[in-house]
């Protein structure tokens, strides 16, 4: 089964976790041990990375279900095993992560109170991140995503701004009230079909009439997560309040948790209360879209605005998610991974900014152009891939789910794509306030263009940027297989009960 | 292989003034840019020539080629790749714009000479040429909107090249949002085409039209012919980029970027992509009447509006770019009534005499020390005699006088209009022919306030008026030459009998619109165009030579009139009212309000809720081990008699 001849997902999930080993176990003065503490998280992150394009490499795009299974005896008496798989939907997210872990590392650089237990969360952080999106079984699944809770809070909470505590409290509390719902719905899955192992549970009927709980259940959960309207209050308090590393972690990555919960479980376990429900998701999709677009316009903060026009993008991939179309689902996982790049790319322009003493604030920021030019281009970029440039990574996403989106309905697609127009607005005011307008505040003499682990750090990410959008089969290619099955399986399941949905389609052929 | 060595060159000269400024030096940087833009126009021209040497491969035309070069998206059927349409339209176009842009390289070599940051400069323009030459040479929708954004974004940069100036910001936010508004419909509209065609690359669009003529497709509760809705949804994208009536207001304020980007961008090329759009979709288009209808009643309506504005503006850049406006509208009119030919054969007329013009205009602003304000101009015709005589063959080529180019394109749209014979046709005619003199009128008035008369500037800048160097005369001259002759030259293969071997299927014209277009207007309806030119021209004479109070007057006996065009019929302030204000305010109430009030406030009043209801509890807790006792008795009696009860 596993074409890696070794257990490359527990390896690549429990990697950082040695780091975390390592760290415990230093010693020395303050100044060593923050040092070697860095490095050793640093490795192990890029070992991780390179585990991650190994797998890459073996991965097999024609095989739609799971690959390189590892299974363990783990609690037998109730039917659970320990079971790690991956697939075409679960490998970008997985690569995603190990690809950001390292950026978000050299971007932690800046952090100089407890930096040992610094690197301890974060490499706790990623364990269970790169874990929960590796696990084949739901209790896996669902210990990972809860644990990751633990260390962001305490990223939060311990090295964040100055209202750190309320916004970690609130994190915490958002995100645990709506995972306690999936808990029940995983132990009513696992109490009425005896298993919670999710290739089978894939091919398990649900009752119609459980369903729907169920799917409010995750609905709650992962909604949180994915910030979908209205339980997304939490996400500006949390970006804004997390240090750059964290918020990294959290916009790029932690946010991707969400949606691929709707597509892993939602969709494919629960055919028909997601086709009712699809009205509903498209609404909170739009309205994300379009409301939260018109909050990022009027935000004064540059964190603020990035964080805001993140929960827009949101709704763009729970619109794609929600028209069980290919185009629009691959449309939404593409959205995924671009959002992941151009989001992180955004938040370490900030990082950028505050390490040289800069204010966030509109109303003190300008005229960077002039004086960082290197900056100046990699943030454009940045804004131009937020605000869906052709080119750049953020189109294909966004073309893909207004293909997929037409195909059910032609107000969705159009409000879902009016985001175009609001992202240009808000984010072009951004670069406009960042980089052009005379600084409004003292202006300072010089500063300092990007230094070499700024460029370490923005570079990879423009490349992805371009290189998603320019060539974006590289990605695709490997998510067709599965998505093509669950559009197929998903059509299939809602055959008997009802129409499929393309008969909601306003397109007739006579 | 030439065309696609037209297309790349451009993005190898971006790149390396680009990037490689660092490293080369400000001079190589630009030099570089310049090389590659003369191997562009090279291969470009080439490419065109040996297209026409080969000779039609058929007898319904020239042939039409794909060249695929990589894929690009591939989900479900929804595949468009990279590659390049190769047919008579977009070798033209290729040709054209490669031409102009290199011309406007080598001009702007000198006029920004004194600019601190030109590499950036020379890389946008190239960056533009790419993907202006992206645009035209696409073979799916999905590449030539590539293309397309990637022109609007260049346009917003070059627009707010000098970003130091607020002015400068504001247009360049504009103009993308603006574009933007259109581009929504654009996109739409190509979800739309994949919707019933499962496709976006043009040759299976075009052979899949017949299947798809009796599709329907519900809209407002009411069913619509889907190939109706596309070419409205297509055409919002078109009104965007050629600022035609309601989507306009941006080009105004684009001129507050370079001149050689006005004349790049904003006249010869990137505003002509609208029109460009609807030649390219021809066979669909044709199969939607009512939208070719709405196309040709924007455009002539476009065209009569910008001209009203054109007349009473005083700054030089944009009493021309109201004139872009309404030649676009010119366009317009002709490609909806079906003579798409025509449309492309003042496209390219326009693109040589606009371009000439801004250049010129540029020469004048470089002469006047950055001064733009007509009124303080003047006399400038001995100084500048170069840039006089190349001003008046761009004039007269704009205002449609004869042999210039301008007159054979012109007066072939309205020809056309007229001998459709339908209500709209007329429609056009009429408002064609209108526009014909304002146009003769406000350009004579610019050319005779600025070199003819005495000269109303300050001193200081009299003293430094002074021709432009050679770098930048000898792109004026050569668009001259162009400006003059290109209606004679292009007139047969374009719009003649040739016509419909040499466009071949690259343009699909209906048979009724290639009748009016080969044939004469009757009578008075033939000259009225050149007649009203000739009046317009007229009027400015007496206007500004022979009695110089009369127009102040007329403003004054006018003066509502005349403040509503010079306020452009108040569309700035609308749109402020109606859309920009609104949004903005609307963001702060769901930011203030809605978000950090109500949803937010709702898990916050549960917080406190808790939070009270826990300080509430704690004082029940006295102390007193007497009361604990009792309570505890009481409780222990009351659940013992409920259980008791129950039982």
């Amino acid at each position: 089964m596993n074409q890696a001849g070794f257990p490359i997902l527990s390896l690549l999930t429990f990697l950082p976790l040695g780091g975390v080993f390592y760290i415990v176990t230093l010693r020395g003065t303050e100044a060593e041990i923050a040092r070697n503490a860095r490095f050793a998280a640093l490795w192990s992150s890029l070992i991780g990375l390179a585990l991650g394009i190994y797998l890459w490499v073996i991965f097999n795009p024609a095989i739609p279900g799971y690959q390189m299974v590892e299974t363990l005896p783990w609690l037998s008496g109730i039917g659970v095993e320990y079971r790690m798989g991956v697939d075409g939907i679960s490998l970008f997210l997985i690569l995603l992560t190990v690809f950001l872990t390292p950026i978000a590392i050299i971007s932690s650089w800046s952090i100089t109170t407890r930096v040992r237990e610094f690197m301890v969360a974060f490499l706790l952080l990623d364990t269970m991140t790169i874990g929960m999106f590796a696990a084949a079984d739901l209790l896996v699944f669902y210990i990972f995503f809860e644990a990751v809770l633990i260390p962001m809070y305490l990223i939060i909470g311990v090295w964040g701004g100055e209202r750190r505590v309320i916004a970690a409290v609130k994190f915490f509390l958002f995100t645990l009230a709506g995972s306690l719902f999936m808990l029940l719905a995983i132990v009513w899955i696992w109490r009425s079909t005896g298993t919670t192992d999710i290739a089978t549970l894939l091919h398990t009927r649900i009752p119609p009439a459980a369903q729907t709980w169920l799917f409010l259940a995750f609905l709650a959960s992962f909604g949180v997560k994915a910030a979908v309207w209205p339980l997304h209050t939490w996400l500006p308090d949390a970006y804004g309040e997390a240090p750059l590393p964290g918020t990294i972690m959290l916009a790029a990555v932690l946010s991707k948790m969400g949606a691929y919960g709707f597509l892993r479980f939602a969709v494919p376990m629960l055919p028909q209360a997601s086709a009712v429900a699809a009205p509903l998701m498209f609404t909170l999709g739009v309205v994300a879209v379009v409301y939260v677009s018109y909050v990022a316009l009027a935000q004064t903060d540059m964190k603020r605005m990035i964080a805001y026009s993140s929960v827009a993008h949101m709704g763009v991939i729970i619109i794609g998610i929600f028209t069980f179309t290919v185009e629009g689902i691959e449309g939404a996982l593409f959205q995924m991974l671009s959002h992941g790049v151009v989001i992180a790319g955004l938040f370490i322009c900030t990082g950028v900014l505050l390490a040289r003493g800069e204010s966030l604030s509109f109303s003190r920021l300008g005229g960077l152009a002039a004086k960082m030019p290197v900056y100046a281009a990699l943030l454009m970029l940045f804004s131009l891939g937020n605000l869906g440039m052709p080119g750049t990574s953020g189109f294909v996403g966004e073309i893909l789910v207004i293909i997929g989106a037409i195909q059910v309905n032609f107000w969705v697609a159009l409000l879902g794509a009016a985001g175009m127009v609001l992202a240009a607005a808000y984010m072009l005011l951004l670069v406009r306030k960042v980089l052009f307008d005379k600084q409004a505040g003292p202006a300072r003499a010089s500063l300092r263009d990007l230094t070499v682990a700024e460029y370490a750090m923005l570079v990879p990410l423009a490349i992805m940027v371009l290189w998603l959008g320019i060539y974006p089969i590289s990605f695709t290619r490997n998510f067709a297989a599965p998505v093509q099955a669950m559009v197929a399986a998903h059509v299939a399941a809602l055959a008997p009960t009802t129409a499929p949905a393309t008969a909601l389609a306003m397109v007739t052929t006579k | 292989m030439l065309s696609l060595l037209a297309v790349l060159a451009p993005l190898a000269g971006a790149a390396i003034s680009g990037l490689g400024r660092p490293f080369l030096g400000k001079s190589l940087a630009i030099a570089a840019s310049i090389a590659f833009m003369l191997v562009s126009a090279a291969a470009g021209i080439g490419a065109l020539v040996l297209f026409i040497h080969a000779g039609p491969s058929s007898p319904s035309g020239f042939a039409t080629t794909t060249l695929p070069i990589a894929t690009w998206i591939s989900v479900g059927q929804f595949t468009p790749g990279w590659s390049l349409r190769l047919d008579m339209l977009s070798m033209v176009m290729v040709a054209m714009v490669s031409f102009v842009s290199m011309l406007i390289h080598l001009y702007s070599a000198g006029y920004m000479a004194h600019d601190k940051s030109v590499p950036r400069f020379f890389a946008y323009l190239s960056l533009f040429t790419f993907a202006m030459l992206m645009l035209v040479t696409a073979a799916n929708l999905l590449q030539l909107f590539f293309g397309w954004e990637g022109v609007g974004l260049v346009s917003y940069l070059l627009i707010g090249y000098w970003y130091e100036r607020p002015a400068a910001n504001a247009a360049a936010i504009k103009a993308f949002i603006v574009n933007r508004v259109g581009d929504l419909g654009f996109a739409i509209g190509i979800a739309m085409v994949y919707l019933v065609f499962h496709s976006v690359d043009f040759s299976i669009i075009f052979a899949a039209i017949p299947a798809h003529l009796a599709d329907r497709y519900s809209l407002f509760g009411t069913s619509f012919p889907a190939l109706e809705v596309i070419a409205f949804l297509l055409f919002i994208g078109a009104m965007g980029k050629s600022a035609q009536l309601f989507l306009h207001t941006w080009l105004a304020d684009a001129m507050e970027g370079p001149t050689p980007v006005s004349a790049l961008i904003h006249a010869a090329t990137m505003v002509a992509a609208g029109v460009f759009l609807v030649a390219r979709m021809s066979p669909l288009i044709n199969a939607a009447p009512v939208a070719m209808d709405a196309i040709t009643i924007i455009g002539a309506s476009t065209a009569l509006f910008a001209d009203t504005i054109g007349c009473v503006q005083n700054d030089i850049k944009r009493i021309i770019a109201y004139s872009t406006c309404s030649q676009l509208g010119y366009m317009f009119l002709a490609a909806g009534l079906g003579a798409y030919p025509v449309a492309m054969f003042h496209l390219i007329n326009h693109a040589f005499f606009k371009a000439l013009l801004f250049l010129a205009a540029g020469s004048v602003i470089h002469a006047m020390s950055d001064e733009q304000d007509i009124r303080l101009m003047g006399g400038l015709a001995r100084k500048l005699p170069v840039t006089w005589v190349v001003m008046l063959i761009g004039a007269l080529a704009l205002a449609g006088i004869p042999p210039f180019a301008g007159y054979y394109s012109k007066d072939a749209i309205l020809a056309t209009a007229f001998n459709t014979g339908t209500a709209i046709g007329f429609y056009g005619w009429a408002c064609g022919t209108l526009t014909a003199g304002l146009t003769a009128f406000y350009i004579a008035r610019l050319f005779l306030l600025t070199f003819h008369g005495a000269s109303r500037a300050p001193k200081h800048v009299q003293d430094h008026v002074h021709e432009s160097p050679a770098v930048m005369l000898a792109p004026l001259i050569i668009l001259a030459i162009g400006a003059a002759s290109s209606g004679i030259l292009l007139r047969a293969d374009f719009i003649g009998a040739p016509s419909t071997a040499f466009w071949g299927a690259s343009i699909a014209t209906p048979a009724s619109a290639m009748a009016a277009m080969q044939h004469h207007a009757p009578g008075l309806a033939a000259s009225a165009p050149l007649l009203a030119s000739l009046g317009g021209l007229l009027l400015a004479f007496i206007f500004y030579v022979l009695a110089p109070a009369a127009p102040m007057r007329l403003a004054q006996a006018l003066a509502p009139l005349y403040r509503f065009l010079l306020n452009k019929w108040y569309f700035d302030e609308l749109y402020d009212a109606l859309f920009v204000k609104p949004s903005l305010r609307l963001a702060k109430f769901a930011w203030h309000f809605a978000d950090e009030q109500v949803i937010d406030g709702i898990p916050s009043s549960l917080a406190a809720l808790t939070a009270d209801a826990s300080s509430q509890t704690v004082r029940l807790q006295t102390g007193s081990i007497a009361l604990y006792a009792f309570i505890m008795l009481a409780g222990l009696l009351g659940f013992l008699s409920l259980f008791l009860w129950v039982r």
